[in-house]
């Protein structure tokens, strides 16, 4: 395997066994996450801010030792300048009651396929018809 | 069924994880890789741009399977919800993280950690939408339609 890829192999398997050990694999922990007036669960900020620091960390250092540089001759990528409207909001509205009705955002939607369990079975693939609708019915493709 | 082996430590560890492998995946491709957008494009690929995220995948899968199989805290599973909550849930997932342009990993993860001002935005606004969503699903006579 070519070492370009071999990386995105190692990519991936490092943020699968992270979303699994986490335990955002587990339906109801990001239920219970999401459960502020129940028994609120707080474990999964430790997810988020481990993730966030890591990447952000990690990210500025390579920066501050290789300028913008990243391997194979690819540059870093910057922060999407998103516009901030009304898509926006909207979409991540819509994405956040699809999250808290099943507890599945599309990393664990995906990764829960590894065990072949049932409603991953059925939210990936169903996933992908919501991304299609969202492209052919509103031209919607965004970075 | 051993519930209580999980620690914050876990959540932790496993986001450490989690930031790694983004890391690794976006010095590699010089992309932003949001798990939303790179299996968008997986479903449209784009001749030579395309096989990365496949190995990605692979190695998401692999990643998750081998950490269910000898980790018992990562094997914890309990569904909560009907396939067919599920698969409307699917929808509204794919749909939102296109228009909303990423997901958990694109805004939550690399967005943040990069400082990005939509990327906060977007987050703060599809955590609101999960906390209502459940609040409106367990706290109020919507429960009945999830059951």
């Amino acid at each position: 395997m070519k070492p370009r890829l071999l990386v995105q192999l190692l990519a991936g398997a490092l943020f699968g066994a992270g979303l699994a050990i986490s335990g955002m694999l587990d339906p109801a922990r990001v239920i219970g996450f999401l459960d502020l007036a129940g028994d609120w669960d707080p474990a999964l900020i430790g997810v988020m801010g481990g993730a966030v620091v890591t990447f952000g960390g990690g990210m500025l250092l390579r920066r501050r030792m290789a300028g913008g540089r990243g391997w194979f001759g690819r540059s870093l990528p910057c922060a999407m300048e998103m516009r901030i409207d009304r898509r926006l909001f909207i979409g991540a509205l819509v994405f956040g009651a699809g999250w808290g009705l099943s507890g599945f955002c599309p990393g664990p939607g995906l990764a829960n396929l590894a065990a072949l369990r049932a409603e991953a079975l059925v939210f990936a693939p169903a996933m992908a018809v919501g991304m299609l609708l969202a492209r052919t019915g509103f031209g919607v493709d965004r970075e | 069924m051993p519930h209580s082996d999980y620690t914050l430590l876990h959540a932790i560890a496993g986001g450490i994880l989690i930031g790694l492998g983004s890391l690794l995946a976006a010095f590699g491709s010089g992309k932003l890789p949001g798990i939303s957008g790179m299996f968008s494009r997986v479903l449209r690929p784009v001749a030579g741009d395309a096989l990365w995220r496949l190995v990605f995948f692979a190695g998401l899968l692999a990643g998750a399977g081998l950490m269910i199989a000898f980790n018992e805290p990562a094997a914890i599973y309990r569904p909560l919800r009907s396939l067919p909550v599920v698969a409307v849930a699917g929808i509204l997932v794919g749909f939102g993280t296109r228009l909303g342009g990423g997901c958990t990993s694109g805004h939550g993860v690399c967005g943040l950690g990069l400082g990005s001002r939509a990327a906060l935005v977007a987050t703060v606004t599809f955590m609101a939408g999960g906390i209502a969503t459940v609040y409106l699903l367990h706290h109020t006579g919507l429960a009945k339609l999830v059951r």
